[in-house]
C-alpha cells in the first residue's frame, strides 16, 4: 500500500474463541503495583 | 470506531475492535475526517471536491481504495460484537492474591496509600498459620487454575521475611500433589534487603518491584524513615546488588511521581544510569487537595512529559542502547485475548487481597473498607455477593469505558481508584483516563517509530 501502513495483523475478535482461560498474570491497572496496562501481559496459550 | 491522531510526525489510527494499528498518510488521513463508519466502494462526489482542495484526485482515490480494503478486511471501523462476551468469566475460580504479610512499614512515605504501612488499622504482622490457610484457601478456590499467583505485599514485607519464606516452602510441598504451579513476587522499600533475601527473592520470586522515586532529591523529599531522613543512599546498593545476581528473571524498579517532579523523565534516566533497565513511574494516586497530587490542571504538563520519555525512548532504541519503561510496553501483536481484556484486574473476582489476621478483600486498595470485607482466610467462607458484584466490573457495564477508544488496552481503569473518587467502581476516574489515554497514544507512537 502506497497511503498506509499497518503495523500488526492482529483480530482480536478471533482471539475470543481460545481465550479466557484465565492462566495469565492478574493485571492491576493502578499506580500502587507495577502493571497497568493489561496490553503488555503475555497471553500463556 | 476508531481513534485516529497525530504525533511526533506520525498519522496513526487504531481500530479498536479488531486492534489493528496503521500509520497513514495525510490525504488517507483527512479522508477519514469525512467518512463515518460505513464505507461505500468509492468516495463520494462531494466529499472528492472537498478534497481536491488540498489533493490531486489520483491520490485521493487510491488512498480511499486503500482505505475500503482494510475496511473490507475488518482492519478498520470492524464491528463491536463483544459485549455479549461480558458475562463471560463471572464468577470466575480465584487465582490470584495480595498477600499483606505486615501491616507495618520502616518508611514513612508521604503519598502511601496504607497509611503509612498499616492501612490504618494498626501495626500488624501475618502469623504463618494465616499465610499456610491462605495457600489452602487459594488451592481450593482456584478450580481448574493451574497458575496461582500470590503476590507479598504490604506495608513492607521484608518486616516478615522469616514468615514469607515459611509460606513459600509450604506452597512449594504442596504444589505438585494439587497440579499447581506457584508464582510468587514481592514489592519492598529495599531497606532491609540483605544477602540471604536477595538469595530467597531470586531464587523463588517471578518478579520483584523495588521502590525508588529516581533522583535522590526527589526520592528522598517523600520516601522517608520515621525520623525524617531519606532512603536513597540505604536502598541504591541493595537494588543493584540483587539486579547483578538475578539473571534473566524479571524485576522493576518502580517509582511515583509527584507534582514535585512533573519532569520526571530525568527520573528514569537518573535509574538508568544507576544500572536498572527495566523501570516504570506512575502518577501518585492522592486526595487532590494535598499540595503534590496530580491535578487536572498538570495534566498538559503530564502529557508534555510522557512525550519527552517517548522520544528519548526511541532515540536510544535507534542507537541500540534501551530499556523498558512499563507503561509504554505494549504487545500490538499477541496480547492477552479479548475476554481478559473486558475487565482487567479482576479484582474481586480472580483476585483478592488478605490482611495480616486473615480478612479478605477484593483488593489490596480496597484493605480497610471494611464495607469490602468479603470474609476471612481462617474459615473460609467468603461472601459471594460482593464476589458477585466485581465479577460484573467490565469494560461494557461501565458507562464511560462502552465508547471509550481505549477500552481494550485499558480494561475499564481501576475499580478502587474509581470508588475512591467517584464512589463508584463502575465510574472511571477522569484524570487517570486522561493519563492512560496518553500514555497509549504514545507507547502505540514508540511502536510506530521503532519498528
Ligand atoms: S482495583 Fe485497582 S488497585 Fe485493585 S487490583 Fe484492580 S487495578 Fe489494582
Ligand atoms: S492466558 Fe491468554 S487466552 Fe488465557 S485468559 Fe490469559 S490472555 Fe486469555
Ligand atoms: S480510559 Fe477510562 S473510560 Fe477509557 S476504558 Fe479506561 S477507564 Fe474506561
Amino acid at each position: 500500500m502506497k497511503h498506509i501502513k499497518t503495523l500488526n495483523k492482529v483480530n482480536l475478535k478471533k482471539s475470543i474463541i481460545k481465550g479466557g482461560c484465565g492462566e495469565c498474570q492478574a493485571s492491576c491497572q493502578s499506580a500502587c503495583k507495577t502493571s497497568c496496562t493489561v496490553a503488555n501481559q503475555k497471553c500463556e496459550k | 470506531m476508531i481513534h485516529k491522531y497525530k504525533l511526533n510526525g506520525y498519522n496513526i489510527v487504531l481500530d479498536v475492535n479488531s486492534g489493528a494499528v496503521h500509520v497513514i498518510d495525510d490525504v488517507a488521513y483527512d479522508i477519514l475526517d469525512l467518512v463515518d463508519e460505513s464505507l461505500g466502494e468509492t468516495i463520494s462526489q462531494n466529499k472528492l471536491v472537498k478534497l481536491k482542495e488540498k489533493y490531486e484526485e489520483d491520490d485521493i482515490n487510491t488512498a480511499y481504495n486503500e482505505l475500503y480494503s482494510l475496511y473490507k478486511d475488518e482492519q478498520l471501523f470492524s464491528s463491536d460484537n463483544y459485549e455479549e462476551y461480558a458475562k463471560m468469566m463471572t464468577n470466575a475460580p480465584i487465582k490470584s492474591m495480595c498477600l499483606n504479610v505486615a501491616h507495618d512499614c520502616n518508611l514513612r512515605c508521604e503519598y502511601c496509600f496504607a497509611a503509612k504501612g498499616d492501612f490504618g488499622t494498626g501495626r500488624e504482622l501475618m502469623s504463618l498459620d494465616t499465610g499456610k490457610n491462605a495457600i489452602d484457601f487459594l488451592i481450593q478456590n482456584s478450580g481448574t487454575r493451574h497458575n496461582l499467583e500470590l503476590d507479598f505485599f504490604g506495608g513492607e514485607p521484608l518486616m516478615n521475611f522469616d514468615v514469607v519464606k515459611e509460606i513459600v516452602k509450604y506452597a512449594r510441598s504442596i504444589e505438585k500433589q494439587y497440579n499447581k504451579n506457584f508464582r510468587f513476587t514481592i514489592t519492598t522499600n529495599g531497606l532491609l534487603l540483605d544477602d540471604d533475601k536477595i538469595n530467597f527473592i531470586n531464587e523463588e520470586m517471578s518478579n520483584v518491584v523495588l521502590s525508588l522515586d529516581g533522583r535522590k532529591e526527589i526520592n528522598d523529599k517523600l520516601r522517608v524513615t520515621p525520623n525524617g531522613k531519606g532512603c536513597y543512599n540505604a536502598i541504591v546498593e541493595n537494588y543493584k546488588k540483587l539486579i547483578s545476581k538475578r539473571g534473566n528473571k524479571d524485576y522493576y524498579v518502580r517509582g511515583t511521581f509527584t507534582k514535585h517532579n512533573l519532569d520526571f523523565t530525568k527520573d528514569i534516566l537518573h535509574m538508568y544510569e544507576l544500572g536498572f533497565k527495566q523501570l516504570s513511574i506512575e502518577p501518585v494516586v492522592s486526595d487532590p487537595n494535598l499540595e503534590y497530587s496530580i491535578r487536572e490542571e498538570d495534566l498538559e504538563r503530564v502529557f508534555q512529559e510522557y512525550e519527552t520519555l517517548a522520544n528519548e525512548i526511541i532515540s536510544r532504541k535507534k542507537k541500540g542502547d534501551c530499556f523498558n519503561f512499563f507503561h509504554f510496553m505494549i504487545d500490538l501483536d499477541q496480547g492477552p485475548c479479548a475476554i481478559k481484556r473486558l475487565r482487567g484486574c479482576s479484582c474481586g473476582n480472580e483476585y483478592v487481597a488478605v490482611t495480616p489476621n486473615g480478612d479478605i478483600f477484593p483488593c489490596h486498595q480496597f484493605v480497610g473498607n471494611s464495607n469490602f470485607k468479603m470474609g476471612n482466610i481462617n474459615n473460609s467462607n467468603i461472601d459471594h455477593k460482593i464476589k458477585k458484584t466485581f465479577s460484573n466490573a467490565n469494560i461494557y457495564s461501565k458507562e464511560s469505558c462502552k465508547n471509550c477508544w481505549a477500552k481494550f488496552f485499558c480494561s475499564g481503569g481501576c475499580n478502587a481508584n474509581n470508588f475512591q473518587f467517584e464512589g463508584n467502581i463502575l465510574k472511571p476516574h477522569r484524570i487517570a483516563c486522561e493519563l492512560e489515554k496518553k500514555r497509549l497514544e504514545c507507547a502505540i507512537m514508540v511502536k510506530a517509530a521503532t519498528l
